[in-house]
């Protein structure tokens, strides 16, 4: 906020921001509340953190809409760290974890100064989602007992889960008023949490589903009060205890115990999953922004730090990005940095007014909001999206996810990521194209100075190991460019990529820019999904089986079909009679694909592949062709712009062809033939103006047909388009000449 | 017979299935460029070898005006590192050994720590041929160095030599001359314009280097520049293989610290240990 300009918008955009920060003060306080308590830690610190969050990070912070506060992912680790670290005494494990919390904002401080933010890039997504499931049943497993009013549930997490029927069947058997209540707030509550999405009520929709959960709980608790003789029946522990004096009683961590290992690899998990939340809530509330705004990440990491140092001296618990209040900051309005800040204002108003209000708030109210969160980590939507992408995406999840229930996070993660690698090497029935390319660089980025589009070339493999590499090439385009990324030369992409990757392609979309991958339709995959691992195919295989359509192969069906022009996908031999033209005879034809073909005139575009001579041991190439068949004859010809006449003097009998009527045109192309006054009569100046005028292609008749080649690779959707018009324009010159 | 600076060359040779290939792309590089080719095989020398050596070399259609053949036993890289000396060779040949069942070319260990210590020029095969296979695209670095100039000068008399048509000039860039960290949308910002600020001086060198090559060299040439911004040795090897280029020249790694940037071994060890095509390794001191 520098210039005057910027602060005059600051100041004009305010009410608004004040406001999105009300409203998300709403959906923050039951969640800061209950987040606090399904992690076994008194309600205030999970209040804590979002008030110091708020208020750190949008003055540090590095992004632009996100709110800040505890998160759910860390319920499982906090709940985990006090309860072991304190063996049975809760309070002396939350001050021992709130230790932990101070040393894990240091390093997550420190990971955002050596920026670090890039760490979160080598977790697998299908692993990273199983992970999430697991703290999703984790958080549901215990609170499903709290949310019927039983809280006296102990145990690991498979076990709390399996005691869920007998809670149910405890309540359904014993219906007394002191169950039945309690239970009654907190089904209740579930329910409007999952149909308030499904009532269309402007009205009702002013107010967040949490803070109806809150006002039906506490409204219920005063009319029972009220009302109802008997009072609420709601017992102490049922209820929500805030301190007396909310200022002066702040707890302060036990520092104990730091040395222990026990702390340590306490510290440690919370420090990995407190940054890989915030990262994934980071990029996440990116791709809402209208204002499309770049976040930077280890900006944000750095406030994130100081923050969770600041909330755990003061007993309030991590700090770390949130994806569901930041979606509600961004709905409502939220432009800038303040309405965070003005949530964590918002809040500190509602614990010194509301303090008594608050107390009454019943517990299974705020469990039943903690289940409705856990289900959504949990939902089985997920695994079916999953499993859509392929089958061995759907068992790196179920691995990661079981192994995180019985293990704990920092096993399951980190057999997510064993468990991926192993499916690669199997996929591939190879391990040496991982192990000999791993500490290479695999990735080249430049400005193509012609075009003026960046092209990205990824070799070997691409996947999660080295992901890192290519974003950080990909970072470096400005997203309203055109960005063309190859894979010719990688012989494997896997989920984690091609699912980011098209993400990268929406922000580019988003911004006014072209994002496009090329280079993967001779790859094989074996579901249908967009996001499904690419591996190519031996060559023996090329005819077996090619069922799944690339992006650019979807895109050329479009075209083809707004043409109203044939297309097919499949690699076959090749049809047409490519030997004619000069520019294959020194080289091997082996199949081509991706046929566009018109119906009218025999006019098509075609991917062939091909090598260069067969004496030469090169690797195939791949380039994209144009064939156009003409009705009458032309002289046969090739224009090109390289010195043609040394790659096939030896096969042919063509010279070169000097149009001294036009030397601007002879400098820059090279044409040649056999009859040269008919081509001389071709080439007039309104051809030449036309070769002149438009972007280079190389050309070649043979007499009946005109070949015409872009640039040494397989072209994007876009330069066929324009490779389209082109010879479009072409014809119609050659038809008027010679019809 | 030409005289460029490659007039000796030497070729050290095994009996191995691609004998022929070899001695056949080697006859054809030094009658294009050089006047005297030396062949040299360490090992013992006996009739039987010596007829089947004989019999490929009269088979060959061209060569140059003077051949050699040279048999000595010893250590190979000293032996050739020795006859380099003494017969004052200006280019090495090697050739490059494919790895199982893919298309892709590494360098044998001997060939390696001859890369490294031969006196002269460098040439690299992958593919050698017996039938001619005229080169199309030559890859050039440009980075800024002291060398780079002598290198690009070389190159262009060995496209003319070979009738190359196609160079272009690889100006490979260090990212920390852009030195800004794209975090957010002004840093991008920020690091696109210095990049752009970088590109125009880099292209301001390069003209003036171009001005130094001799007219006839670069007339009939579709000369092309492209700056890149990575890392060195690697991006350029990448490149070459994207474009298909049929020789990368590169400068010698220099072993004396120059003020300017230079090409360290692990750069070169980027391209050497996965050869995008054949390279050409200049060394300035070749005598012009």
């Amino acid at each position: 906020m520098s210039n005057s300009y910027n602060l005059k918008e600051f100041f004009g955009d305010l009410p608004k921001n004040i406001f999105s920060g009300f409203v998300v003060s709403l959906v923050a306080l039951p969640l800061a509340l209950g987040l606090a308590i399904a992690s076994d830690a008194p309600p205030i610190s999970g209040v804590i953190a979002s008030i110091v969050g708020g208020i750190i990070c949008s003055i540090f912070g590095g992004s632009k809409l996100t709110i800040t506060g505890p998160g759910n992912g860390l319920v499982v680790v906090l709940l985990f760290s006090i309860n072991s670290l304190g063996e049975g005494n809760l309070y002396q494990g939350y001050l021992f974890t709130l230790a932990a919390v101070v040393f894990s904002g240091i390093l997550m401080f420190l990971f955002g100064l050596f920026r670090l933010g890039a760490l979160s890039e080598f977790f697998p997504s299908s692993a990273l989602q199983g992970m999430l499931a697991a703290i999703g049943i984790g958080i549901l497993a215990k609170q499903a007992h709290v949310m019927i009013g039983i809280t006296e549930i102990k145990g690991t997490i498979v076990q709390v889960l399996s005691k869920i029927p007998d809670s149910f069947l405890f309540i359904l058997l014993n219906p007394t008023r002191e169950n039945l209540i309690p239970a009654f707030i907190g089904v209740f509550s579930f329910f409007i949490l999952v149909f308030y999405s499904k009532l269309r009520n402007p009205l009702f929709h002013l107010i967040p589903a949490p803070m109806w959960v809150i006002i039906f709980a506490i409204s219920l608790f005063y009319y029972l009060e009220v009302f109802v003789l008997s009072g609420s029946g709601l017992s102490e522990d049922l209820l929500i205890s805030l301190p007396d004096n909310l200022l002066s009683n702040l707890p302060f961590p036990d520092f104990s115990i730091i040395t222990t290992k026990r702390f340590l690899s306490a510290v440690i998990s919370i420090t990995l999953i407190a940054s890989i939340e915030s990262l994934l809530s980071i990029k996440a509330v990116d791709k809402l922004d209208p204002e499309k705004r770049r976040s930077n990440v280890n900006k944000d990491l750095k406030a994130l730090g100081l923050a969770t140092f600041i909330s755990g001296l003061i007993g309030g618990l991590n700090v770390v990005t949130v994806i569901a209040r930041s979606s509600v900051n961004v709905n409502n309005g939220g432009s800038n940095k303040s309405s965070n800040f003005f949530h964590a204002i918002f809040l500190i108003g509602f614990v010194l007014i509301f303090q008594n209000q608050i107390e009454k708030i019943a517990l299974p109210a705020l469990a039943a909001i903690l289940v409705y969160t856990g289900y959504k980590l949990a939902a089985p939507d997920n695994f079916i999206r999953i499993l859509r992408v392929g089958k061995e995406q759907a068992a790196i999840y179920l691995i990661t996810l079981f192994i995180t229930i019985y293990g704990g996070i920092m096993t399951g993660i980190g057999f997510g990521i064993i468990s991926t690698f192993i499916f690669h090497v199997i996929i591939n029935k190879n391990f040496f194209i991982f192990s000999r390319n791993f500490f290479k660089p695999n990735v080249l980025m430049y400005l193509e100075q012609e075009s003026g589009n960046y092209y990205i070339s990824v070799e070997n493999f691409c996947s999660f190991l080295n992901f890192y590499k290519l974003k950080r090439k990909i970072s470096e385009i400005p997203e309203n460019q055109h960005a063309i990324i190859d894979f010719s030369l990688c012989d494997f992409v896997d989920h984690t990529v091609m699912e980011d990757l098209s993400d990268y392609q929406r922000t580019f979309n988003r911004k006014g820019g072209v994002f496009e991958i090329i280079g993967l339709d001779s790859h094989s995959a074996d579901t249908q999904h967009p996001f499904a691992i690419r591996k190519s195919l031996p060559s023996s295989d090329f005819f077996s089986f090619q069922n799944n359509l690339t992006k650019r192969q979807v895109s050329l069906k479009q075209l083809a079909s707004i043409l109203e022009w044939r297309y097919s996908p499949e690699n076959s031999f090749i049809t047409s009679k490519l030997e004619a033209f000069t520019y294959f005879k020194a080289k091997t034809l082996n199949y081509q694909y991706n046929e566009l073909s018109s119906l009218e005139n025999d006019s098509k575009i075609i991917d062939i592949s091909y090598s260069e001579g067969a004496f030469i041991a090169k690797d195939n190439l791949l380039a994209t062709f144009m064939l156009i068949n003409l009705e009458y004859s032309i002289p046969k010809f090739v224009l090109d712009r390289d010195f043609i006449l040394s790659a096939f003097s030896e096969f042919s009998n063509y010279s070169e062809i000097n149009l001294t009527r036009f030397p601007d045109f002879s400098k820059r192309f090279y044409l040649a033939g056999s009859n040269k006054s008919k081509i001389k009569t071709l080439f007039d100046s309104k051809l030449i103006f036309f070769f002149e005028s438009h972007s280079y292609y190389r050309i070649e008749s043979s007499g009946k047909e005109i070949l015409i080649k872009g640039k040494s690779r397989v072209l994007s959707i876009n330069e066929i388009k324009s490779l389209l018009s082109f010879s479009r324009e072409l014809l119609s010159l050659l038809n008027n000449k010679y019809l | 017979m030409k005289n460029t600076r490659f007039r000796n060359i030497l070729m050290g040779f095994a009996f191995s299935p691609n004998l022929k290939a070899n001695v056949y792309e080697a006859m054809r590089l030094s009658s294009s460029l050089g006047k005297s080719l030396f062949f040299l095989h360490v090992g013992a020398k006996s009739p039987e070898k010596q007829r089947i050596f004989k019999d490929i070399l009269n088979d060959a259609p061209m060569g140059p005006s003077s051949i050699r053949t040279i048999w000595e036993s010893g250590d190979p890289v000293n032996v050739i590192i020795h006859q380099c000396k003494k017969n004052n060779i200006d280019l090495l040949l090697l050739g490059a050994l494919q790895r199982e069942n893919v298309l892709k070319f590494y360098l044998g260990s001997i060939a390696r720590k001859l890369t490294r210590k031969a006196p002269c020029s460098v040439f690299l095969m992958i593919k050698p041929s017996i039938h001619h296979v005229r080169p199309n695209h030559m890859v050039v670095n440009a980075f800024k160095s002291g060398q780079t100039e002598i290198t690009i000068r070389a190159a262009f008399e060995y496209a003319k030599s070979l009738n190359i048509p196609n160079i272009t000039l690889v100006d490979e860039i260090n990212q920390s001359e852009v030195d800004i960290n794209v975090d957010d949308d002004l840093s991008l910002k920020e690091s696109t314009k210095r990049k752009e600020e970088l590109n125009k001086e880099e292209g301001a060198r390069l003209s003036k280097i171009l001005s130094g090559v001799s007219k006839n060299l670069i007339s009939n040439k579709n000369i092309k520049s492209q700056n890149i911004f990575g890392t060195r040795g690697y991006s350029i090897s990448h490149y070459a293989k994207v474009v298909r280029a049929d020789i990368l020249v590169i400068n010698s790694v220099e072993k004396r610290f120059y003020f300017l940037s230079r090409l360290f071994q692990k750069d070169l060890d980027y391209i050497l240990s996965e050869l995008p095509t054949d390279v050409l390794i200049i060394k300035p001191n070749t005598n012009v």
